[in-house]
């Protein structure tokens, strides 16, 4: 073997995997206490001795080697397949210790299909609590593997881990105990005959689960079904039967190895914290009311707290803007620096507390196992409306960003739920919608205004376009259910994990590196844009622009020179190209309230949304006619006239209808790649991008219409 | 099918001998997931609109909806 070795992290969901690979990695995979966390497999390096380097591979969770959703087919396609590129030299099979006969169940399977295996113990800590004391030598007797008690959270005891995975490399053990229940010796013959010798096991879990396998072509698959039909092999008996057959076996070991410290001393079941806590949030009512005050909470949070540093990040640039023009020599150049560039990022810049207070809410609701909590009193309800309790996660995660969310679908085990669930998703406001709410919000819901005296009224109507985005969701999904009329079982048989302290540092650090993910991507986005934009804005076919200069000057001869200039750049954006893109989508836009203008900020909004606030910045920069002191995208924006009213353009009407606008359009080109690629088809992007953008445009109109 | 008592039977608070299924599809997950015949199961928790529920089995808890429940055969404690 010249290659590296290669070890999978395998076992149930939520038992620790993604913790271990960060610390042995070094890595920062996402952890999250609920089950369903991992939904791709990721490599890292893990240096087990200086200058040994072994890859490890972390994977999604599973219950057993019979996948009944995506990700846990992912596994198993891993697993069965030893022509598999990532198919592991051994594995370490990471078991909750607080919960250890089911998580055996997991190890023996594995174990059996012939894989070299490392038996690591993990959340010994939950297990102590709860008042269980495992004896590992004695289950590492048992067994006969290796066993080592860790912390994957705080990476203690990865010295036995490292002692233990060299011990299993070098001797390469796989215990070959046979099939957990007999079959007919010809069955497995018929099997290894067709396709190559193999592990009698591994060869039992294709003929069962060959449809879910990649490996095999559709004849192959024929050829298994045929083999079942001639021994009249029954499948689900046979996982049933080897699963009860399994837990009798591990069950005498767990009693063997395992004291139950309360059950010796006969106390009463203690109430753990766990019980205490789930009795209320999982209360018939209190648990709602608990859930919308904390959103409430959470988003008043994210419009007030976060106003502090943002006005801070706004005057800093602001200032930034201001000096590089009095030190820079006046030119079209410093104009797409300063207006075009600087404002642009800037204008993503600001928005970063707010965007990590929101980052910090959603891993408070991961971290601490309440998201769980939230699928299970939510599952009714999402579930009336063609939804399922599972769709809690992507739905709120989607008000981060609609990518991972959709990729979090996978873990639904039913096909309509979940794609259902991937196409309403983006509905959610997600973080790049944002800013524009904030620069929108501020200039139609007057300041200082409160509710009560309590409620700040720009957090509330921020509050409250988070509730559309939901709503609008949710009656979506309602109404593909009614077009979809599928009868498929889910199911909603789920894992409530106990309750965990959440790790400051930990979560300090993964909102440091999403928010920079975020402001790095925007920000190369809008970069890009406002260069095409402003060469766009600048340049104009033929010698338009240069009649331009002539035309105006010659039609309004008394006028000063100040404002002469103001008039001629004006003047000139409307005769660029982009000008007339504007101009060209101007009739479709203008029962909306829109201007020209604004139709150039919804063509560049087009492919990613979050250029919409550096789009306004250059258009209304070039031709603006403010006064450059303090000259933020805000400002800019509150000082536009209607030429037609000559009252301010940004009024309540234009203003809630574009609000209303970004809140449903589709306009982001990774969300529908994403969706593209988790349904396989071009079908369902192509329905999101017209079904949202139509609702847009609808809801936009009605808002407009009603408000002007 | 018969007349059996199931989980969904259960009130919060009460307790029951895991006995058998009836449906073979959903057996194998549930077993999977630790519900096996012999084990104890208390219901814990219903959820708003009394659908899903929770049930605590073999020291976890476990949430499941009233139409899964109803596949769990039980037979119910008197304590
Ligand atoms: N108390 C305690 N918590 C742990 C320990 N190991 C991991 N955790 C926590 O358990 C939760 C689940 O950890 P993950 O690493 O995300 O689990 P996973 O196995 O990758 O889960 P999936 O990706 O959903 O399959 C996180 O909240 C961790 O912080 C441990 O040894 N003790
Ligand atoms: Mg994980």
């Amino acid at each position: 073997m010249s290659q590296r070795p290669k070890i999978a992290l395998i076992g149930n969901p939520n038992a620790g995997k993604s913790s271990l690979f960060n610390s042995l990695t070094g890595l920062r995979q996402k952890t999250g206490n609920f089950p369903g966390v991992t939904m791709d497999k990721h490599t890292g390096v893990w240096e087990i001795e200086s200058g040994q380097e072994i890859d490890i591979l972390d994977l999604p969770g599973i219950y057993s080697i019979y996948p009944k959703s995506l990700d846990e087919e992912l596994v198993i396609n891993i697993l069965g397949n030893p022509a598999h590129e990532d198919y592991p030299d051994m594995a370490i099979v990471v078991a909750d210790a607080s919960n250890l006969k089911r998580n055996l169940l997991l190890f023996s399977q594995v174990r059996d299909l012939g894989i070299p295996t490392v038996l690591a113990l993990n959340m010994i800590d939950v297990a102590e609590t709860e008042g269980y004391v495992i004896n590992s030598i004695k289950l590492a007797r048992e067994l006969n593997v290796e066993v080592a008690e860790i912390n994957a959270k705080k990476g203690i005891g990865v010295n036995g881990l490292r002692l233990a995975v060299s011990k299993t490399l070098a001797n390469r053990y796989a215990s070959n105990d046979g099939l957990p229940l007999p079959v007919d010796d010809q069955l497995i013959a018929g099997i290894q005959l067709k396709f190559g010798e193999a592990d009698p096991y591994r060869s039992l879990l294709w003929l069962m689960e060959h449809d879910r396998m990649k490996m095999f072509s559709v004849e192959q698959r024929d050829a298994f079904d045929a083999i079942q039909h001639e021994f009249h092999f029954n499948s689900e008996e046979y996982k049933t039967s080897e699963t009860v057959k399994r837990y009798e076996a591990l069950s005498e070991v767990v009693e063997r190895c395992v004291i139950n410290l309360n059950r010796q001393w006969d106390a009463p079941p203690v109430k753990t914290w766990t019980d205490r806590l789930d009795s209320v949030f999982l209360h018939a009512v209190g648990g709602y009311l608990f859930f919308f005050l904390l959103l409430f909470v959470m988003f008043q949070a994210v419009f007030t707290w976060a106003a502090y540093p943002m006005d801070g990040i706004d005057a800093g640039v602001a200032y930034l803007n201001d000096w590089l023009k009095t030190v820079l020599p006046a030119s079209a150049l410093t104009g797409l620096l300063t207006d075009g560039l600087v404002a642009g990022i800037g204008g993503v810049l600001i928005f970063v507390p707010q965007i990590a207070f929101l980052f910090f809410f959603i891993a408070m609701l991961e971290e601490t196992g309440y998201m769980s909590r939230v699928m299970f009193i939510m599952d009714k309800l999402m579930r009336r409306f063609g939804l399922n309790g599972k769709s809690v996660v992507p739905l709120i995660s989607g008000v981060a960003c609609a990518v991972p969310a959709i990729m979090s679908t996978r873990s639904i085990g039913s096909w309509k739920d979940r794609l259902i669930t991937i196409m309403v998703t983006p509905l959610m406001s997600c973080s790049a919608r944002l800013p524009i709410y904030t620069v929108l919000i501020s200039l139609v819901v007057p300041e200082k205004s409160t509710l009560f005296g309590l409620f700040n009224l720009q957090g509330l109507a921020l509050f409250g376009m988070y509730l559309l985005g939901f709503l609008m969701a949710i009656i979506s999904a309602w109404v593909m259910k009614q077009i979809l009329q599928v009868k498929e079982r889910s199911y909603f048989i789920m894992e409530l994990p106990t309750y965990k302290a959440p790790r400051f540092k930990h979560m300090a650090i993964s909102i440091l590196n999403s928010v920079k993910a975020f402001v790095f991507e925007a920000g190369k986005i809008i970069v890009a844009i406002s260069i095409v934009l402003w060469v766009l804005a600048s340049y104009g076919p033929g010698d338009s622009m240069k009649q331009v200069d002539l035309q105006v000057r010659q039609a309004n001869p008394t006028l000063a020179e100040d404002a002469l200039a103001n008039r001629i750049a004006a003047e000139k954006l409307e005769q660029s190209y982009a000008g007339h893109f504007g101009h060209f989508i101007e009739p479709v836009i203008k029962p909306l309230g829109y201007d020209w203008k604004i139709g150039i900020a919804l063509i560049t909004s087009f492919a990613a949304r979050e250029v919409f606030v550096g789009t306004m910045s250059t258009i209304y920069s070039l031709g603006g006619e403010v006064d450059d002191e303090n000259a933020t995208i805000k400002n800019r924006m509150r000082a536009e006239i209607n030429p037609a009213t000559g009252k301010p353009l940004y009024d309540a009407a234009l203003g809630f209808s574009l609000l209303i606008f970004y809140a449903f359009a589709m306009q982001c080109m990774s969300t529908l790649a994403t969706t593209y690629r988790e349904t396989k088809s071009w079908k369902y992007p192509a329905i999101q991008f017209f079904y949202m953008t139509a609702l847009a445009y609808l809801a936009a109109f009605v808002t407009y219409q009603v408000l002007a | 099918m018969n007349t059996r008592k199931t989980v969904a039977d259960l009130k919060i608070g009460e307790r029951a001998e895991i006995i058998g299924f009836t449906d073979a599809l959903l057996s194998l997950k549930l077993l999977e997931m630790g519900c096996l015949p012999g084990s104890e199961v208390e219901m814990t928790h219903l959820a708003p609109f009394g659908d899903p529920m929770a049930i605590k089995v073999s020291g976890y808890t476990l949430t499941m909806r009233k139409e899964e429940a109803a596949t769990i055969q039980i037979l119910p404690k008197n304590n």
